[in-house]
């Protein structure tokens, strides 16, 4: 049975080298780092060099980094660090309205605790004005909190504009990085920001582990009370393993970012060119060229994703749809909704996000059962025009 | 996430396509929703000699579609319109909660064609 995974914005198979990487601190280096015996200084050991791998690999200080769960820990050690420390000097934060609910809903939480939140628009391909950005700030804000590109239509955000604006006006930036890191450079001091947000299973490492950079300098409260574990600011025993695993994705991710870059450009060039040629009324959501490079979001009329995506699944293909029909809450994806796609076309969308190991004959495989299935579903579709 | 019997009519629906010269049509749904269904029926002598549907929407609602043209199919009128929302769900061994809705669609479309072809025949008459 052929099995073609094309969800890496979902997450990724890990890396062999990063699974060897980790194995050994689950079976002979298991000593917690806080220990100052010789079983915890080995810990202790890795723990130092893998901080200084993810550092070096966006361009930060070692001391910068605060290794959390994962892409959502982050978002909210931000944006809640943020805001419990300056609440007396502002309660304002901006956002955008096609943030990954991580952001969106820590950001609905700090509403209800009497923050002020403005979240500003985006156009039809997914992009923030950094005007609208400068013209939502007001003395009372703290905080712009923008992602550097969208996990669901891959458009990459204006954040070094949007950084040098905040600058200007003394407000500190947050970015949402998971999705752009390891599929783009990602370096803190060319993007500006003082604060970024990334997640290890998205650049082929485990699960359980991402990290926060915070600019020196910059305060923030932590979110649980405990030891002084990461600079004090994430109380709990470090993950060593997946800390291990997630500097070892972060160190492969380097070496092949502008091979993997360009080959993923040209996989997905390839894909959007052909799924648009054969299939009519078929269309790109998001930004053409500002968009990741392993990113194809595509809509189809008269036909409902999470259909595509079963009979996809059927023919062995994994992909993704922000169809209302696929989410738990009935609703269509929110930023499908931003940008003002027509409501009887918001439901048939996939999302298909290219990874390292597809190749160039699963993409024309691909494209074939595409064309099949859509052909199919309009065929029983009873809002597909006569004639 | 779904029952194999839900695959099975995802997959293989059965008594998909349009009737020319129906008694009856039922359209129920809202493309603007995410689901929308058209059933036709043919009456003779009181009983449903053939039905089809065409639906846009998600697996549920396609396997719903199929399997309730089956269950109706040489129904009468009368039991046709006992045909329930749960009876759909449960001759497709159940579906998710978040589901339950698309059966109702189904249900519903069979009722809407029936009282089409009923409301026909009285204006008929």
């Amino acid at each position: 049975m052929v099995q073609i995974y094309m969800d890496h914005a979902a997450t990724t198979r890990p890396d062999p080298e990063v699974v060897n990487a980790m194995l050994p601190f689950y079976h002979e280096f298991f000593g917690n780092a806080s220990s100052l015996h010789s079983f915890g200084q080995e810990a202790a050991q890795a723990l130092v060099s893998s901080r200084k791998t993810l550092a070096d690999f966006i361009g930060a200080e070692p001391e910068e980094i605060i290794f959390t769960s994962g892409g959502t820990e982050s978002d909210n050690l931000a944006l809640k660090g943020i805001a419990y420390l300056k609440r007396n000097k502002g309660k304002h934060i901006i956002t955008s309205v096609i943030e990954h609910p991580a952001i969106l809903n820590t950001c609905k939480y700090l509403g209800d605790l009497g923050y002020g939140i403005t979240f500003v628009p985006v156009d039809n391909q997914g992009l923030v004005d950094p005007v609208d950005v400068e013209d939502a700030i007001i003395d009372d804000t703290i905080l712009i909190s923008i992602m550097h590109s969208n996990n669901e239509i891959g458009t990459i955000q204006p954040i070094k504009e949007i950084s040098t604006i905040a600058r200007k006006h003394g407000v500190l930036v947050h970015t949402d990085a998971v999705q752009s890191v390891g599929k783009m450079p990602v370096n803190v001091n060319d993007l500006g920001v003082d604060l970024l947000s990334i997640s290890a299973h998205k650049i082929y490492g485990p699960k359980g582990v991402g990290a926060l950079y915070v600019r020196k300098g910059t305060r923030l409260q932590g979110l649980s009370q405990g030891g002084s574990h990461e600079m004090s600011k994430r109380a709990g025993t470090e993950n060593i393993p997946g800390i291990v695993g997630m500097a070892k994705a972060a160190e492969l991710a380097k070496q092949r970012l502008e091979g993997d870059t360009k080959y993923l450009e040209n996989l997905r060039d390839t894909m959007i060119k052909k799924i648009l040629d054969s299939i009519p009324e078929s269309y790109l959501n998001g930004h053409p060229t500002k968009r990741l490079c392993n990113n194809v979001h595509v809509r189809f009329s008269y036909v409902e994703g999470e259909s595509l995506l079963m009979m996809l699944d059927m023919k062995g293909v994994a992909v993704s749809t922000g169809s209302a029909c696929s989410s738990k809450s009935l609703d269509p994806s929110h930023v499908l909704a931003a940008l003002g796609i027509i409501p009887e076309e918001i439901h048939g969308n996939l999302r298909i996000t290219l990874g390292r190991e597809n190749t160039m004959d699963e993409v024309d495989y691909v494209v074939e059962k595409l064309i099949d299935i859509v052909k199919k579903l309009r065929a029983m579709s009873p809002i597909v025009p006569k004639n | 996430m779904y029952s194999e019997k839900v695959m099975d009519h995802f997959s293989n629906p059965r008594n998909v396509g349009e009737i020319e010269d129906a008694d009856g049509v039922g359209e129920v749904g809202n493309p603007v929703c995410g689901d929308m269904m058209t059933i036709y029926i043919k009456v003779e002598d009181g009983k449903l000699t053939d039905i089809k549907f065409k639906t846009f929407g998600c697996g549920a609602a396609i396997a719903t579609s199929s399997m309730i043209t089956e269950m109706a199919m040489g129904m009468t009128i009368e039991e046709a319109l006992d045909i329930t929302r749960d009876s759909v769900a449960d001759a497709l061994d159940g579906l998710p909660p978040v589901k339950l809705h698309c059966s109702n669609l189904a249900a519903d479309g069979l009722h809407a064609a029936i009282e089409d072809y009923l409301n026909k025949k009285e204006a008929g008459n």
